[in-house]
């Protein structure tokens, strides 16, 4: 009975905390906290791996690099596979992972939402992010776009 | 200290001495009264404040009235740094600072150049050492205050204070200008605070860094050199730090400092010997690490190194999640987001300072932490690399 009333509060609280960066006894919320301990769809090895569109955003001299990599379903023109790999914080950890889940779940995201992903949705699914981490769901979803985009493009030029 | 996981972060603070902590209890309910009353329970406790207040004077082989009790380290850099400008601004209006000052200086600093001071940043060469030759040319016949800090807190590079003094000296037979002040904080406890071998005119000590209280500091002021008091109310410290006492934690940096100096030469000895260890492993196990700071002119409860590929903040947190308790001066860990100025005034690339970290050790630090330690972060440090999109690492 306790479980059912611990979310709610939880909520409340994280809706509070967040801009300071300080949920619970943790510097984040628990989903970033989840993802950042273990993270969802990294890509270890790359030179095996076919992608059918790739993104790249940042620079390490920033603190914050990612790649994306993206498999495309061409009949349905959604997303199967996206795969990253991140230079940077927690939250810029997080990020790439939670938005790797979000564009594959239910039978993936299709091309023309994934392209038009929001940071606030982003951040939405991570149970919020400090203000002064909110670039690095930027960085995650211009990643993504740039991957659709490398895809799109190949798709044309392969025509 | 309750012992629950690896703490090592002693340079941000540490943990209180149980002696000081006892002390500093039991001077709080005894001595509650006003230093500044004429009754008995006031002269009782200007006693004790006298008493620490000679205590320390000892360490530092300088008179009693030569130390000025404040509310923090920080608050006795504010005053060293302002307030000898504030009252000395009839001299000159220059300034000169290392490059890798404490923000404390740093931020004085800048105050005074929006005052209207000039502001000379001296340089520090790759290891973090003040570069003499550099630091003579910045020398101005309107330099009133030179302020360089004794050992840094992040690299744990010690500075050569007696050379730097010695420079100032043929500038200061003229007309007794510039006024040299040193940052002690991360030294007390550790080297020598002799000022009048250092040469020193002014000295910033500091409670949270030497097993004592947080909310104290103090400042050396040599005999005869005047100052403006950032704080001002009643007449204590000489009319130089107003507010009253806080009679327990002045007892309780005095107690700490005593304790600090007694352990001196037996933790340096077992310390640094830790630390060549860690950094000897470590070297030997991670590909592509560097080591930030001189390799032997160091604090030597200190280690600093960047990992390439890696960001700090997520080896910090990692590091947390395995009960190891260390720092960074990745960007990512600041509120304003930029790297460490230290590291890239040592000339490191923002990504290297972007993956740095701080690991200092104290007196709960054991070898069996140190082998923990460096176990855990070999695997972090691996798995960060896996799902970094840096791969500028040679893959075995």
């Amino acid at each position: 009975m306790k479980k059912s009333k611990q979310p709610k509060e939880k909520k409340q609280r994280s809706k509070i905390l967040a801009p300071l960066g300080d949920v619970g006894d943790w510097l984040y919320s628990n989903i970033v906290k989840k993802h950042f301990l273990s993270p969802q769809n990294f890509l270890v090895d790359d030179k095996k791996y076919k992608a059918d569109g790739i993104g790249m955003v940042g620079s390490p001299a920033c603190g914050d690099m990612m790649i994306v990599w993206i498999k495309v379903d061409k009949k349905s023109q959604r997303i199967k596979e996206c795969k990253w790999r991140t230079f940077g914080c927690a939250s810029a950890i997080a990020s790439t992972s939670i938005m790797s889940v979000m564009v594959t779940e239910k039978g993936g995201m299709e091309l023309s939402k994934a392209i038009h992903l929001k940071p606030e949705q982003i951040v939405d699914r991570l149970g919020g992010l400090p203000d002064r981490k909110f670039h690095c769901s930027v960085l995650g979803q211009d990643a993504l776009r740039n991957a659709v985009e490398d895809y799109l493009v190949n798709e044309k030029t392969s025509k | 200290m309750i012992k629950s996981g690896i703490y090592l972060d002693y340079a941000a603070t540490t943990p209180m001495d149980k002696e000081v902590l006892e002390l500093v209890h039991k001077t709080n309910i005894l001595e509650y009264g006003n230093p500044g009353s004429l009754h008995r329970p006031g002269r009782l406790a200007k006693k004790q404040i006298e008493k620490a207040r000679t205590e320390i004077a000892g360490h530092l082989q300088a008179d009693p009235n030569e130390i000025i009790f404040t509310g923090s380290g920080t608050e006795a850099d504010n005053l060293a740094i302002l307030g000898v400008a504030r009252a000395h601004k009839h001299h000159g209006k220059h300034i000169i600072i290392s490059a890798i000052e404490h923000k404390a200086v740093l931020e004085s600093a800048l105050r005074l150049k929006n005052d209207g001071f000039e502001v000379s940043y001296a340089p520090v060469d790759k290891n973090g050492i003040l570069d003499i030759a550099k630091f003579k040319k910045l020398l101005r016949p309107d330099t009133i205050l030179v302020s360089v800090m004794y050992a840094n807190n992040e690299i744990g590079t010690i500075q050569p204070i007696c050379a730097i003094a010695k420079t100032l000296l043929s500038f200061k037979q003229k007309t007794g200008y510039p006024l040299f002040h040193t940052d002690a904080c991360q030294t007390a406890g550790t080297l020598s605070l002799d000022v009048k071998a250092l040469g020193i005119d002014l000295l910033t000590i500091n409670g949270s860094k030497i097993y004592g209280p947080k909310g104290v500091g103090c400042l050396y002021l040599k005999h005869g050199i005047n100052l403006e008091s950032q704080i001002v109310g009643g007449d204590q410290e000489w009319h130089k730090r107003a507010g009253t006492e806080n009679v327990s934690l002045i007892v309780g940096i005095a107690k700490a400092l005593d304790i600090a100096v007694s352990k001196q030469e037996s933790e340096n000895a077992r310390l640094s010997h830790l630390r060549d260890y860690f950094i000897d492993k470590i070297q030997k196990t991670i590909p592509q690490v560097h080591l930030n700071g001189h390799p032997t002119k160091r604090l030597p409860n200190n280690i600093n190194f960047s990992f390439a590929g890696i960001e700090g903040e997520s080896l910090v947190l990692l590091l947390d999640q395995a009960k190891i308790y260390c720092s960074t001066g990745s960007a990512c860990s600041s509120l304003d987001l930029s790297p460490s100025h230290v590291l890239l005034a040592i000339g490191l690339t923002p990504e290297l300072a972007h993956g740095s970290l701080r690991i200092t050790l104290g007196r709960e630090t054991t070898k069996k932490d140190m082998d923990t330690t460096i176990r855990e972060l070999t695997k972090i440090v691996n798995h960060l690399r896996n799902i970094s999109s840096v791969k500028i690492y040679e893959k075995k």
